[in-house]
């Protein structure tokens, strides 16, 4: 038996320089210190990646995207197929603790620095994976085709439909048309399914390789001997390993006491119910545009938010090349309480949308 | 030049003076000084000019002349009331008076050429119109009902004779005992509608085609209806009933004993929601009104009773299977759904009650209890799957601590070994 296996390894030793990955795997360390906690964050994102896309593929085997079937195929999900029900909340709950867990791990990595050079590429990479978690979540949202999800997607699009020039033909290109209509749902599902996962992959690859590469950032202004450093394997990435499984039995408890919803079938004649609202990632956006005034100088209110967005998350991408004490290993005590603003007002916005629904 | 500038002065004057021509003769033409006296009064003088603001006779260009004669043109008043002035129809002259535009079809026709226009003859049918012609002035007329100047069309909702206005309309006179007394008919009509099932769809779910007074009483020939034709009234909104209650064995007897047939049972103007109380031999049981203990038909109304209990209790049973189901977060609503098919069964079964053949129900409830039985299957299937679930999680989160533990264990040595 051991002589098989190692002809085996022998074999792809050959073809695919195996030995040399875990010479590299046991070189590789990883600093400890007083904040490496926050470390874990990035290990949780891509253990509940993985589980997305085992989830999705199980779901993709009953699921169909059209407007007389989807809502019915979920229903089918949840009430036929074995362990449908736990795929599907499975599939539901991760990609939300995914999104929370991503928010976490940007942060984090903001406040200790991590952008700071050489791996501005790596903030960069990271920027635009939660764009794409945010594109997952929106377009997967609108997939059971149920009523809040149809309604937060017209009102959604509808914002985007006011920029100036470009708004409605944005819109229409998204929803494929002027209203959400099965058009809608087909775009949605093959960029749920097919375009952003690729570009996941990309962008991912790119994001653990040069973090593989460049080593995980050191905080700056802890003295080198509060910092020593341990190996990534088996030490760093057994720690992650119990931190996968705690996430997964709470995934688990979720599923069993809270499986997710499938909602009342949308009726696109219907009138949209009060108090719509889009999935929590995306309130504090909502609630800033409900509470702004009509009008600011003459200019609409919901324009200056939206552009406010726009350029604040352009900024927050390009804070690697804006944060210069940082890059000279100098405490950037300024951009830290800028963080801290910004996640109070998200934190805020996002609490109000649901303490004060009538705002 | 000089020819041509004179032409331009004099047509331009010519405008000038046909479009001063015009306005002062639509200012001639507006003035209306019965309007305008009246403004000037008090009270009931008064009274018509503001209520005729909203009437619907104003709103077809119709005016105080073309009701009460006269010339509204005329400022002085001695002028005004000239050899067409009628003047305030006498109280017992108001249904002709109204008739004289109402009843002629060709004049009608100008305004609404669907509109009915045998409202006088109808009157004359009514108890109204009947006491009338007697000499009662004291009976309803048309204004009484749609009032002199502020009529309204029966469709608008502040109308007097809109179905959720009407009655309040009715029971100005027949909910005032004084006013009725020489009648003497019952003056509670009012409140025992309050507690009709009628009057909750009407007022309580805004249902306009719920029955109001003039829905069974008709409204220009009102006329408390006769014992036979009162199940008519009814089968006009619950024919169902009414055909399965004529070919039962109850029909013959009612009719031997001239009892009005779905008055009998289920009131008048109190008519209760009905519940399954009414039916068997219990205390609330309509049957024990007639039916002696120990009789056949007795024995059959309690076997009735039974038998729908029985198959409520079976869909109660159901629906806690099914909620507690979906409490746990099991999906069932298609059990659910299937649910609702037994629950049509049951208001079907109630309906059937009105035939009394214990034959035809037990056959109906077999079926419905055929459809319960799925449901229960289903709904504890779902919480065996409930069940399944939790100690599926219990054992794979028992199993993912226990390796968490053993991970730590590792961790712990691991870390101490790269210490030291």
């Amino acid at each position: 038996m051991k002589n098989i296996l190692q002809s085996i390894y022998f074999y792809l030793d050959t073809r695919f320089k195996l030995s040399d990955l875990i010479q590299f795997a046991k070189k590789k360390k990883v600093p400890e210190h007083k904040y490496s906690f926050w470390y874990y964050f990035g290990g949780i994102c891509l253990f509940l990646f993985i589980l997305q896309v085992l989830t999705g593929i199980l779901l993709l085997l009953y699921y169909t995207p059209s407007v007389d079937s989807a809502h019915e195929s979920i229903q089918f999900i949840m009430s036929q197929v074995k362990f449908g029900w736990l795929m599907r909340s499975v599939h539901s709950w991760s990609a939300n603790i995914l999104i929370a867990a991503i928010f976490i791990h940007m942060f984090s990595s903001f406040f200790l620095k991590a952008y700071r050079s050489p791996r501005e590429l790596t903030w960069i990479t990271g920027f635009f994976l939660l764009l794409i978690f945010l594109a997952f979540g929106f377009s997967g949202y609108l997939l059971p085709w149920n009523e809040l999800s149809f309604f937060a997607t017209r009102v959604g699009t509808d914002i985007a439909g006011t920029l100036p020039l470009i708004g409605k033909h944005i819109k229409t290109f998204i929803l494929g048309g002027p209203d959400v209509t099965g058009a809608t749902i087909s775009r949605f599902f093959w960029l749920h399914i097919g375009i952003l996962p690729l570009l996941t992959v990309i962008i991912l690859g790119i994001h653990v390789l040069l973090v593989q590469i460049l080593g995980m950032s050191k905080p700056i202004g802890i003295p080198q001997n509060k910092v020593k450093e341990v190996p990534f394997f088996p030490n760093f990435i057994l720690k992650d390993s119990l931190g996968w499984m705690l996430i997964l039995a709470l995934i688990g408890v979720l599923c069993v006491f809270f499986p997710w919803e499938i909602g009342q079938k949308a009726d696109p004649f219907a009138a949209t119910p009060i108090g719509i609202k889009p999935e929590w990632y995306f309130t504090f956006m909502f609630t800033t545009l409900k509470i702004i005034p009509a009008h600011i100088f003459s200019i609409e209110g919901e324009m200056i938010a939206i552009f406010g967005f726009m350029i604040g998350g352009l900024l927050w991408m390009l804070v690697p090349f804006l944060d210069r004490n940082a890059a000279k290993e100098r405490k950037s005590s300024v951009f830290s309480f800028l963080g801290w603003i910004i996640l109070l007002y998200i934190v805020v916005m996002t609490a109000l949308t649901y303490l004060l629904p009538g705002l | 030049m000089k020819a041509r500038k004179m032409r331009k002065i004099i047509n331009l004057l010519s405008i000038f003076f046909l479009a001063i021509s015009i306005f002062s003769l639509s200012l001639y033409a507006q003035k209306n000084y019965c309007i305008e006296c009246h403004q000037e009064l008090e009270d009931e003088l008064l009274a018509p000019v503001e209520a005729f603001k909203i009437d619907i006779h104003q709103q077809f260009g119709l005016s105080c002349a073309d009701c009460h004669g006269g010339n509204p043109a005329e400022e002085d008043i001695d002028l005004a009331k000239d050899k067409t002035f009628k003047g305030t129809p006498q109280r017992f002259r108001i249904p002709e008076f109204c008739a004289s535009c109402h009843s002629d079809s060709r004049y009608m026709r100008r305004f609404n050429p669907s509109i009915r226009v045998d409202q006088l003859d109808i009157y004359w049918t009514s108890k109204h119109g009947q006491l009338l012609k007697k000499g009662d002035t004291k009976v309803a007329l048309c204004t009484d009902c749609h009032a002199a100047h502020g009529i309204q069309s029966a469709t608008h909702p502040k109308s007097w004779t809109f179905p959720w206005n009407i009655p309040q309309t009715c029971s100005r006179c027949h909910s005032d005992t004084n006013y009725m007394k020489d009648y003497r008919i019952p003056t509670k009509q009012w409140d025992d509608y309050k507690d009709s099932v009628h009057a909750h769809a009407l007022f309580e779910k805004k249902d306009l085609s719920a029955p109001v007074c003039n829905d069974c009483h008709g409204n220009h020939g009102a006329t408390p209806p006769e014992i036979t034709s009162i199940a008519f009234v009814c089968r006009q909104c619950h024919p169902s009933a009414g055909e399965l209650f004529s070919q039962s064995p109850h029909k013959k007897a009612f009719d031997e004993m001239e009892l009005s047939e779905c008055e009998a049972c289920h009131g008048n103007h109190k008519i209760l929601p009905p519940s399954d109380e009414m039916l068997g031999t219990g205390e609330k049981a309509v049957c024990i009104q007639c039916h002696e203990s120990e009789s056949k038909p007795y024995q059959v109304a309690s076997q009735i009773k039974d038998k729908l209990d029985a198959f409520i209790e079976k869909i109660r049973h159901a629906e806690s299977l099914l909620e507690q189901a979906d409490r746990q977060g099991v999906e069932v609503s298609e059990p659910k759904f299937r649910l609702t098919e037994a629950n049509s069964t049951l208001i079907f079964v109630r309906n059937l009650t009105h035939s009394f053949s214990l034959m035809e129900i037990e056959e109906k409830i077999g079926d419905g209890e055929k459809v319960v039985a799925e449901v229960i299957k289903a709904g504890e299937a779902a919480l065996r799957e409930a069940k399944f679930r939790k100690t599926g999680l219990i054992i794979a989160t028992c199993f993912i601590f226990l390796l968490s533990i053993a991970l730590f264990l590792k961790i712990r040595q691991i870390d101490k070994k790269t210490s030291t």
